[in-house]
């Protein structure tokens, strides 16, 4: 490592279109895992504010869930899903997920006041309508504070899958490791925290988009 | 092949016994480097939580703080790391008190800062000075939530330890790095296990500490 400098500028300029290649494949093999994990929470919270006996022995399963290391996992899937597989970092980037998201969905169903849950039925609204129009948009707030702290550690982690193959931006740390250069290993860390920046962005627009009321509130609440 | 074969073939190796292979001497460097790296960031982290708890002060700094924290890949900075400084656990543990110290941080930030107000101030009625009021009635108050952000510290450094075997370092991370080099799915495979067991370990060690953190006074109140 004598004489060669962090991050030497012409190596970035020159694999510009390779780094693109590696954050996008780093964007789906982190981001998708995040949006299944929603599509799952989503229903098995509806069920656990339905059932309320199912979610406190669903949130201590998640919660051992969470806690498993990333790179066990992956090799533990490997005889399944293959080595190098955009499946075998993907499944368990999901179960992550739902981990984060499920009981941020059960406190965001949970969150409406019976009053406001009371009027909606007196105003005629059935279950369904009911949800739609009155529990799912009071859970916004949760669902995105779930998904920022979901999204985030999702993009960190799946560079962790590169050790098994498959891990976009977190190749170029075991590239520059292997080569002891550090440029690459410096561009993965600012490509992966710039991802995690921009996805947090877009999710708190989303927020302001679709619960308007929800800024104003946090801010009335502190 | 299947699990079963996979795992006694590992489980039955005499390396797996005697010798620095051995899952003892593996399970010994893995929570050896675990511990050092939780005791410094707990060093590091929670006093300085403890105050600005206890102050208010730096709120939303300490939360973007961990934010930031929780989006840096563990990987890149192990790597980095080690060609920055050289294969060694001084190396590796930097990142690894660099994950776990915000961690602690906020928790033990949010812990003060949620203590009852009314009991801070009765506290401070009775003739308590700053000091004790924040040793007495805060800390106390905030150990349930310390432990909890202990306990996410802990299995995530046992978590990112075993991805420092990458860089050369010792721990179960070992059997994994090394069985997927040499193709030897069994030893991989065996790792990951045991590398499962300490974090599930790891995770009701904290929940029976848990039954206790909370001070008799606190509880059913």
């Amino acid at each position: 490592m004598d004489g060669e400098p962090l991050v030497r500028w012409r190596w970035i300029g020159d694999h510009l279109g390779y780094l693109w290649g590696l954050l996008r494949d780093h964007a789906v093999i982190s981001l998708v895992p995040v949006l299944i994990g929603l599509a799952l929470a989503l229903p098995l919270g509806l069920l656990c504010t339905r059932f309320p006996r199912l979610y406190q022995p669903l949130a201590a399963v998640f919660n051992v869930v969470y806690a498993l290391p990333s790179l066990a996992v992956f090799v533990v899937l490997i005889p399944y899903t293959g080595l190098a597989t955009q499946a075998t970092v993907m499944i368990p980037l999901a179960c992550y997920a739902l981990a984060v998201l499920l009981p941020t969905t059960v406190d965001g169903l949970r969150a409406v006041p019976e009053p406001v849950r009371q009027a909606a039925t007196a105003l005629g609204y059935g279950p369904w309508r009911r949800l739609a129009a009155v529990e799912l948009p009071s859970a916004v707030p949760y669902l995105v504070a779930g998904l920022r702290v979901a999204a985030v550690s999702s993009i960190s982690l799946a560079s962790v899958g590169a050790l098994v193959g498959r891990g976009g931006l977190g190749y170029l740390f075991i590239d520059g490791f292997q080569r002891t250069f550090p440029t690459p290993i410096v561009a993965g860390i600012v490509l992966v925290a710039l991802l995690a920046l921009v996805t947090d962005a877009v999710l708190l627009l989303a927020r302001r988009l679709l619960a308007p009321w929800a800024v104003r509130e946090t801010v009335v609440g502190r | 092949m299947n699990w079963f074969s996979w795992l006694s073939t590992f489980f039955t190796d005499p390396d797996r016994l005697h010798g620095p292979d051995s899952i003892v001497h593996r399970v010994g460097e893995h929570l050896i480097l675990t511990g050092e790296a939780l005791g410094l960031a707990i060093v590091l982290a929670v006093p300085l939580g403890l105050l600005l708890g206890y102050t208010g002060r730096a709120a939303a700094l300490v939360t973007a703080l961990t934010g930031a924290a929780r989006a840096l890949p563990t990987l890149g900075l192990v790597t980095l790391a080690v060609l920055l400084a050289g294969v060694g656990d001084t190396a590796v543990l930097v990142p690894l008190v660099a994950l776990a110290a915000p961690v602690l941080l906020v928790a033990a930030c949010e812990g003060v800062r949620g203590t009852d107000p009314d009991l801070r101030d009765a506290a401070r009625g009775i003739g308590l000075t700053h000091p004790q009021v924040l040793w007495q009635v805060c800390v106390p108050w905030a150990l349930p939530a310390l432990l909890a952000g202990l306990r996410t510290a802990a299995v995530q450094v046992i978590a990112t330890a075993t991805v420092a075997a990458y860089v050369g370092l010792g721990g179960l991370g070992r059997y994994v790095v090394d069985g997927l080099a040499t193709k030897d799915f069994p030893q991989t495979l065996g790792g990951a296990l045991l590398v499962v067991l300490l974090a599930v370990a790891t995770q009701l060690l904290f929940a029976a500490l848990n039954r206790f953190a909370l001070p008799a006074g606190l509880r059913r109140r």
